[in-house]
């Protein structure tokens, strides 16, 4: 078990990642991001220079050092035990079930155990940090919807856990050599893996059934204890399956044959390892926002009373911004995966995101922008708790409009592939006006004023029902202050984009630092400022939460469905650029199945799974209201 | 109850959004299938040879997802005219004495020269971002490489001096592909073995189908459809490049774009005989 010691070693740079963008993430409305720089020409562009750190094929360590090492790992088993070599397999070798498709039914319950097991690794992590506050701050509301956003997710385990065993006992029976190969990888790996379900089921049946007993002094530091314990057993579940699949993508610590040579931590520890993990973290958290805002919108719909929908429009909020909050800083870890993508096979890279998966990326734009637009609505019906927020409905249209170009210019193609009629029609491969819109330069500049918006739209909610009360400088000069700020950072972004048109693609991909940067800077200066404009304030009217309307609360229905699909569609792609390899460039799929589907084909797959699963969702949501009616029931 | 109902129905509208954005707002892009290893025996002409490299370059090789307009690697039509003024370049670390070594050297050490602006990130254009297309997920075989050298050459206009492998290295077998169905015998059965009748009408085949050119049309036209392409030149080419030269009020994508990996070469030249009207060997059929 000498990878568990480096496990443990490495675990604390992991962590120490993932709690920075978290804390990015958490800081409200904070920091930019290069959203567009996962599409497609940005990578088009970047892949001219970029390196790859590791070999080819199967990333094995070659030749002499190979064998030496392959020998090694022999000599320490049994008698006439050889390492395993990557199978060649042939399609008679994969088991048929008559009425069942292999593909589909491993991708049916992989995505449907991914989708929850996303959603009960988020909710604890944010269910622990709303209990501290509330237990530092003594605000007992935040220990109620930290125990009801806890109650929520609780049906969310058990189905995670029903679809990771259907998902297993998929992968046996249509793939079991592929199966019996990872296992010659990973078997110690996999034992741990199934040991730490004990681990996270003890930590979450305490947490949660101890919430009411372990309320005040000592014994509630115990309980944050064992949510802690929690959040670290669910963190140790998921870098360990990480490690398989970045394993099936970046193969590491194999010999030439694809033979394992020994060292398991070489094999989890593979170029796309961190990345994944940290990409994962984050989207989590942001998922498990977004499902929670869903439900907290299904209660606000059908609250009895006035209180209680006040309660659930607090709750929705709160989900709201933690689905936001991890959503900005996501883009930057995803970011770091496509380049390790890149650095590790250049090949993986361009098909990525230049070859058969690049209009993938374009339906990833259109996602994230109804995400984007969502957001923005549901910030803007939020004035109306605000008594006082009538004198900012001027600004909502303007924003809208602005929200509306960044997103088309965003989700403009670059290179389109047509028939010869439609290239008549259109004059070219290239649209004479909006083809300059569609690549780097425009897109760039278009994300960077689509986050500012979206953080003015935030900004102008937070300042709905207040007045400075102060005379000092900020409070009487610093909205004319940051109007400046903003002016000068959108004319710098502006002007940067215009000025990448005229400068070759190597220089203008580094333009896109300068770019978010502005972005980063400006969001980060405009909130220092609030809090000193702000310092002293009068309250303009009365707040009223649950002054919200109806459409509103889809909005967060819009957000939560969106950010599935989302989910299941890059799922889809981060396995499908594989393409006919179960471990790229070692493992070769010779199934009747090895072939990339097409987006349309993809696309239904992951429709009839998101239908699924909301189904699923809507009976999670239902349960608590069920222990509750039966509480009720019993009460009287 | 209502709630529910509406908001079922209004998840269902977004999601059925998406998936019709998808279906009807983007193009349809068909992948292309997994590769298989090049079939080259029995007697290939150097023209189908050239045409095989083409067909590798553009699909296993995955040469133009770099080699492309866009700048990502240096373009490749002139590599065969400009190989000796690389290869006598103080920047040269290779071993290669002639065109066709140096370009199989640029794809087995793609290092020994690197163009000048496509090097890696930091390493002067000493390094070349390019794997090794003999191993790894590209995997060409010693014919395949030599197919894609032919084709460069040819497309540079310099002599092809790439030679078609015979005996054992023309054919390796595929790793882990099911074994080879049994070569078809004569130019019926290779052509109801390939599926032609499905969308071809041919005198040879009984029941042929109107999706594709009407076959025995074609002998009459193909020698005058590309200037500079005889009439089998322009079948074969037809054949494993499909979309290459399409018939007038025939749609693309609708033929295999796989023919030449699936087809023997004596079962090529049956059915470009047989569509020219000609027996195998050239001459009239009985």
């Amino acid at each position: 078990m000498n990878f568990l010691i480096r496990f443990l070693s490495e675990a604390p740079r992991v962590a120490l990642a993932a709690a920075v963008a978290a804390i990015i993430g958490l800081a409200a409305a904070g920091g930019g991001e290069p959203l567009a720089w996962l599409t497609q020409e940005a990578w088009a562009d970047e892949s001219a220079a970029v390196e790859e750190k590791a070999p080819e094929a199967g990333q094995a360590v070659e030749g002499a050092t190979a064998a030496a090492e392959s020998e090694k790992a022999a000599a320490d088993q049994p008698a006439g035990w050889a390492p395993m070599a990557a199978p060649k397999l042939e399609t008679k070798d994969y088991p048929i079930v008559s009425g069942f498709n292999s593909r589909l039914s491993a991708w049916f319950a992989a995505q449907l155990h991914l989708f929850f097991a996303a959603f009960v690794l988020g909710v604890p992590i944010f269910v622990w940090v709303i209990e501290l506050i509330g237990l530092l701050s003594k605000d007992v509301r935040y220990d109620h919807m930290a125990h009801e956003f806890m109650k929520v997710s609780m049906t969310g385990f058990s189905l995670a856990a029903s679809f990771g065993g259907l998902l297993a006992f998929m992968l046996i029976i249509f793939y079991p050599d592929f199966m019996k190969y990872m296992a010659s990888v990973f078997g110690d790996v996999m034992i741990l893996y199934a040991l730490l379900f004990f681990a996270e089921s003890f930590f979450v049946y305490t947490y949660y059934y101890g919430w009411d007993r372990m309320d005040s002094g000592g014994l509630k530091w115990l309980h944050l204890g064992l949510g802690l314990g929690l959040n670290m057993a669910g963190m140790a579940l998921m870098v360990l399956s990480n490690s398989w699949a970045s394993f099936m993508m970046a193969p590491s610590g194999l010999g030439p044959d694809g033979a394992f040579l020994g060292d398991v931590w070489a094999a989890i520890k593979g170029p796309l390892w961190n990345p994944l993990n940290l990409h994962r973290f984050i989207a989590n958290i942001a998922y498990g926002g977004s499902l929670t805002a869903a439900y907290a919108a299904f209660k606000f719909l059908t609250a009895a009373n006035d209180q209680e929908r006040a309660h659930y429009d607090w709750m929705g909020y709160t989900s709201f911004i933690i689905a936001i909050a991890g959503l900005l800083p996501l883009p930057f870890a995803g970011y770091w995966l496509t380049k390790e993508v890149y650095d590790y096979s250049q090949q993986m890279g361009i098909t990525l995101m230049g070859g058969v998966f690049a209009w993938l990326f374009i339906l990833q734009a259109v996602l994230i922008g109804a995400i984007f637009l969502s957001a923005n609505y549901y910030l803007w019906c939020s004035l109306g708790r605000a008594e006082a927020s009538r004198r900012l409905y001027a600004m909502i249209q303007p924003l809208g409009i602005i929200i509306v170009v960044a997103f088309l210019i965003w989700f403009t193609p670059h290179t389109l592939i047509m028939s010869s009629w439609e290239l008549t029609q259109v004059g070219g491969a290239h649209h004479p006006v909006l083809g300059a819109l569609g690549v780097m330069a425009a897109k760039n500049t278009a994300v960077n004023i689509l986050i500012i918006a979206t953080f003015l739209s935030y900004q102008m909610f937070r300042r709905a029902n207040i007045a400075p009360a102060g005379s000092g400088f900020w409070a009487t000069h610093g909205t004319t202050v940051q109007a400046a700020v903003y002016a000068a950072a959108l004319i710098n972004i502006v002007a940067l984009g215009i000025y990448s048109y005229f400068i070759p693609a190597n220089v203008r991909i580094g333009l896109s630092v300068p770019q978010v940067s502005t972005t980063a800077v400006t969001l980060i200066v405009c909130t220092i400022m609030d809090n000193l404009i702000y310092r002293d304030q009068r309250a303009l009217g009365v707040f009223r939460w649950g002054h919200m309307p109806v459409r509103s609360q889809y909005a967060l229905f819009m957000l939560a469905v969106s950010f599935t699909w989302l989910m299941g569609l890059m799922g889809y792609c981060r396995s499908a650029i594989r393409q006919h390899w179960h471990v790229y460039t070692v493992f070769r799929d010779n199934s009747l199945d090895a072939y990339t589907p097409t987006l349309p084909f993809a696309a239904l797959m992951v429709t009839i799974i998101v239908m699924i699963f909301m189904a699923l969702v809507f009976f999670m949501f239902w349960m608590p209201i069920l222990a509750s009616k039966k509480k009720e029931g019993g009460a009287h | 109850m209502r709630v529910l109902f509406s908001i079922v129905i209004f998840s269902l509208a977004v999601i059925f959004g998406f998936a019709g954005y998808t279906r009807f707002g983007l193009p349809l892009i068909i992948p292309a299938p997994p590769p298989q290893e090049a079939k080259i025996s029995g007697e290939m002409t150097m023209d189908q040879f050239i045409a095989l490299g083409k067909t590798v370059y553009e699909g296993k090789g995955t040469c133009t997802l770099c080699h492309n307009s866009l700048g990502r690697a240096p373009l490749l039509e002139q590599v065969a005219q400009v190989a000796p003024e690389r290869l006598a370049d103080a920047r040269y670390k290779g071993e290669a004495k002639s065109v066709e070594e140096y370009i199989h050297e640029s794809m087995v050490k793609p290092s020994a020269y690197v163009v000048a602006g496509f090097g890696k990130k930091g390493t002067n254009d000493t390094v070349s971002p390019m794997p090794d297309v003999s191993g790894g997920a590209i995997n060409l075989n010693a014919a395949e490489m030599a197919a894609v050298i032919a084709f460069l050459q040819d497309v540079g206009g310099v002599e092809v001096t790439a030679q078609i492998p015979t005996g054992e290295a023309a054919a390796p077998a595929a790793e882990g592909a099911a074994p080879a169905p049994a070569p078809a015998a004569d130019a019926k059965e290779a052509l109801v073995k390939f599926g032609c009748n499905t969308c071809h009408m041919h005198p040879l085949i009984a029941e042929g189908g109107d999706m594709g050119p009407d076959l025995a049309q074609v002998a009459a036209t193909a020698g005058k459809r590309k200037p500079g392409m005889s009439a089998e030149q322009f079948i074969v080419e037809s054949i494993i490049d499909p979309n290459a030269t399409l018939a007038k009020g025939f749609e693309p994508d609708m033929m295999p774009p796989d023919f030449a990996q699936q087809m023997t070469v004596a079962e090529m030249n049956m059915i470009v005989a047989a569509i020219l009207n000609k027996d195998a060997a050239g001459g009239k059929p009985q």
